[in-house]
Order: structure tokens, then sequence, then C-alpha cells
């Protein structure tokens, strides 16, 4: 007997497909980026049936809402440089060679080999196979929290965690350093009724944020998907104009910055100097340590996000949570 | 009895979503495009949300659900007047009103 | 009934084939478009693609609960791709400035 949903997903998975390639054949840049938000919020709701809510909260938030934001502002940045902004169509302005053709037929053919072995090995994989279930439910009494994905994020597989806010951090960096000097697009005004919505969702969005974060420990949510939701904040700021970032803000950003990182390791050497092994958390205070670094790092997350979509170094960045 | 109720507000709430696509893809211009898309959604998302609610488990699943048809509401017709007011600043000049 | 030819049609293997699907499509666009903003998108497409990939692997069947530790990859996953896109666009403001400033 086949379940009725199973017509739902096999349409879920169709259209997530033709938009992915609809998001890389179309022509106009801007409605491929559209394109692409859509697909990823339809990922995020096939990985909902696939039970996997706090995976489609992440790319719900991080890898549609901020991506998307971040392209965006880089195709207005390029059509305002090579000055086609008032052009109707936002077409490549990558200077484009011709490209031999065994080339493409070898990235074909390479291409079809990948596929070929992804799908011979996804399809011959036992399904369903021994994973970590029983290893996570034996030790999930330990761990301090009651959500079983935050705790390996934040207890089991700490390490993977901590490199994470890491490179977010080497990504903002990054981010300052190749745009040191750079001019700016100047920003898009977006009218009064666009200033309303702003300051009606701005307080929705920090209490959103927070629970999400709060929610973590038992239920679906947690420091990324609560860090992405506070961004959002950072980016209805600058895009308001209801904050402009100073160059003497820049501190305050730096710390910010570091903040999730050195709280982490923070806790991380504290609990070695315990004589235990780092990230082993004494059980007692397992809650109040994981809830310690995830509300840290969910600020670290939101600030971060928020400087990468700003970019620019000269006039930095600071969420402004205290205002909003 | 609940439940039936609500299903059937589901299904008029997607009868409604059905509509401002079709108009979506059939009527001739932006302008159109949006005024079909926002109304039908609108009423078709309030519709979906009263169904859902009528299913609700509890009180706080109410609220929620609530909070979030208003919201996207809000988004939704914010999103529909930034598009308006967009391609009225890109039409060519002359038509302004 | 209306798949009963097909054996065993469950969500893990649609989304299984649709992430395979989404993750070549990714791949071929990383490889075959000039455009830089495009090849990003492509890039992105192959995580997300990989991402569907892990989290069919963490599926059970619905009465059991999935595997936690592929989700907090996928997790870990999607916010290191953030971090690439924006330094992989922040490169291609620069080359595009670097650019337009050469060519006047």
């Amino acid at each position: 007997m086949t379940d009725p949903v199973i017509i739902f997903d096999l349409l879920l998975a169709a259209a997530v497909v033709a938009l992915a390639v609809a998001s890389l054949s179309v022509r106009d840049l801007f409605v491929a980026i559209v394109l692409f938000i859509t697909f990823g919020l339809l990922s995020a709701l096939s990985w909902v049936r696939l039970a996997a809510p706090d995976v489609a909260l992440a790319e719900a938030a991080i890898g549609t809402g901020v991506t998307g934001a971040l392209l965006l502002k880089t195709l207005r940045h390029l059509r305002y440089v090579s000055g086609t902004l008032d052009r109707a169509e936002a077409l490549s302005v990558t200077p484009a060679a011709p490209v031999p053709a065994p080339v493409i037929w070898a990235n074909a053919a390479f291409c079809g080999l990948v596929t070929l072995g992804l799908a011979v090995a996804f399809l011959g994989a036992p399904r369903s196979g021994p994973g970590f279930d029983a290893l996570v439910a034996e030790a999930m009494p330990a761990s301090g929290v009651d959500h079983p994905v935050t705790a390996v994020l934040l207890n089991f597989r700490a390490y993977d965690t901590l490199m994470e806010v890491v490179v977010l951090l080497a990504a903002v960096i990054a981010v300052w350093q190749i745009e040191r000097g750079l001019s700016d697009a100047p920003a898009p005004v977006l009218g009064a009724v666009w200033e309303g919505f702003a300051r009606l969702t701005l307080p929705a969005i920090v209490v959103v944020g927070t629970y999400l974060l709060w929610k973590g420990a038992e239920a679906p949510g947690g420091a990324f998907q609560g860090g992405a939701v506070l961004a959002a904040v950072g980016l209805l700021l600058l895009l308001s104009r209801l904050y402009v970032p100073q160059p003497s803000h820049r501190g305050v950003a730096r710390w910010a910055f570091v903040l999730g990182t050195g709280a982490f390791a923070g806790v991380a050497l504290l609990v070695a100097g315990g004589g235990r092994v780092a990230f082993e958390y004494p059980p007692e205070h397992a809650k109040t340590l994981i809830l310690l670094i995830e509300g840290l790092v969910t600020i670290s997350i939101a600030v971060t996000l928020a400087a990468l979509f700003h970019g620019r170094e000269p006039v930095a960045l600071r969420s402004d949570r205290g205002r909003a | 009895m609940l439940d039936i109720l609500g299903a059937a507000l589901i299904g008029l709430g997607t009868v409604f979503f059905v509509a401002g696509t079709v108009g979506l893809l059939r009527f001739p211009d932006i302008f159109c495009r949006l005024h079909a898309l926002t109304k039908a959604d609108g009423l078709g998302l309030a519709l979906i949300a009263l169904g859902v609610a009528l299913m609700a488990d509890g009180a706080g699943d109410v609220v929620r659900i609530t909070l979030i048809w208003f919201f996207v509401a809000v988004a939704g017709a914010t999103c529909g007047h930034l598009i308006a007011r967009y391609a009225r600043r890109a039409m060519p000049e002359g038509r302004h009103d | 009934m209306m798949f009963g030819t097909m054996p065993q049609l469950t969500p893990d293997l649609i989304y299984g084939v649709a992430g395979i699907a989404v993750f070549a499509i990714g791949l071929v666009g990383a490889l075959c478009t000039q455009d830089r903003l495009r090849r990003v998108l492509a890039l992105k497409l192959c995580s997300v693609g990989a991402g569907f990939l892990l989290v069919v692997a963490a599926w059970r069947g619905p009465p059991a609960a999935p595997d936690p530790v592929p989700h907090a990859l996928v997790i870990t996953g999607i916010v290191v791709m953030v971090s690439a896109t924006a330094v992989a666009l922040a490169l291609i403001r620069r080359l595009q400035t670097l650019e337009t400033e050469d060519d006047t």
C-alpha cells in the first residue's frame, strides 16, 4: 500500500529538480536568484518531509535567506559597477570566451561519471543502515539537553561546531580584507511602506530568534537557526537605514565576531583544565555550559552574518540588538 | 466535526491559491498579475490558517498560527507593494500616472 | 496502489534521486557556465544536493526517529557554505570593480 503523501513527495522532488535546472538556465540573473531562493525553500520543505526540521530551519534561514540576500546584494553591486542598473534585464557582465569543444566534452564526461558513481553508490547502499542512532540515544542522558541534534552539535561533536564558528570568523576577516577600499553601490530607497514593515517586524524577529535559540535544548532549533533569524534584524536595520555602520563601531563588531569562538574555546579549555577531555562537560553543569555557549555563539553568528551582508570593512557593522 | 470543517476550509483556501497562480500565469502585465496573486493568496492563506487553527491541539498552537498568518500576510503585502513600486519606476517615461 | 509495479517507493528513495539530480545539475553548472555569479549558484546547488543525500541517509521509517549525526553535519555544512559563498561573492565584487577600472 503506497502512502498517498508519496504523490506529494514526487511532485515536490520534481519541483526541486526543475527549479534547480531553471535557476541555472534562465537568462536573467535576477530571475535566476529568485528561482534559487524558491528552490532553497522547497528543499527545506522536502527535508521536513524527511523528518529533519532542524536542517530545514537552517536551510531556510541561512542557506536560502541569508545566501539569497548576499546574492541579490552582489548582483546589485555588479550592475552598479557595470552601469546597467537601469536596464530591465540583469544579464551577465562576466566576459565570456568561447570554450573549445573538447573541454565541453571532457566536462560532460566527468559530470556523467561522477553522477553515475553517486547513483550506483546510493542505490546499492543498505537502506536505513545502522548509523549513530543507538550511540546517540545511549549517551543522551549525559548530554545535558533533550534534543539529539543539539546534543550532537554542542556536546558529542563539539569540535566540528567550534571549527564551523571559526570558519565564519575566517569568512568575515576575508571579506573585510577583500573589500577594503571598494566603492559601494548606493543603497536602494525602499519607501515608507517598507520602513513601516521593518519597524513592525523587528521586535517580532528578535522574539522569534531568541525563541528558536531557547527551544533548541528540547526541540528543533538552536544557535545557528536563531542566529540566522537574528541576523535578519541586522539586514533590516541596514536596509532601512535605521542603523548605519560607523568606523567607530569596528571595535565592538570585532569583539562580537570573536565572542562565539572565544566562549566556545574558553569552555573547552576550562573543562580540559579540570582534568577532563575538552568538551567532556561535567554532567551537572552540561546544560548551563551548553546554553552559555549557544547564547554567545548566537550573538556572534547574528553579527557575523549581518557583517557578511554589509561587506565593506571601513565602516564596520554591529547588528544593534540593543535598539531593536 | 471540527476536523471536517478545518479540512473544508483548507480545501477552499487551496482553490484560492490555484486561482491566484492561474492569474499569475495568464494575466498580461505585472500589475494585473500582482493583483491576482496578492488578493487570492491573501484570502487563501487566511482560509488555510483558519482551517489549521480549527485542527490545532491547544490554545498555544492557535496563537502561533495566528501570528504566522499575520506576519506572512504583512510580508506578502509589503512584497507586493515593493514589486509594484519597482515596476512603476522601471517603466518607460511618460507612463507615470 | 498507484505505483504498485515499483516496490518500496519511499520518501528516501524519491528525495535521494532528487538529491543526486540536483548535485549533478550543480556540477554541470559549476563546470560549464562562464558567468561567475551563476557558478557560485551552481556550487550552492551542489551543496544542497549533498545535503539531500545526508538527510536521506539519516531517515528511518516513520515510527523511528532519524539519525541526528548526519543532521548536525548538514547544519554545519550549510553554515560553512554560507561563509564560502560570502567570500566568493566578495571576490566577484572586487574582480568586477578592478576590471571596470581597467577599462576606463
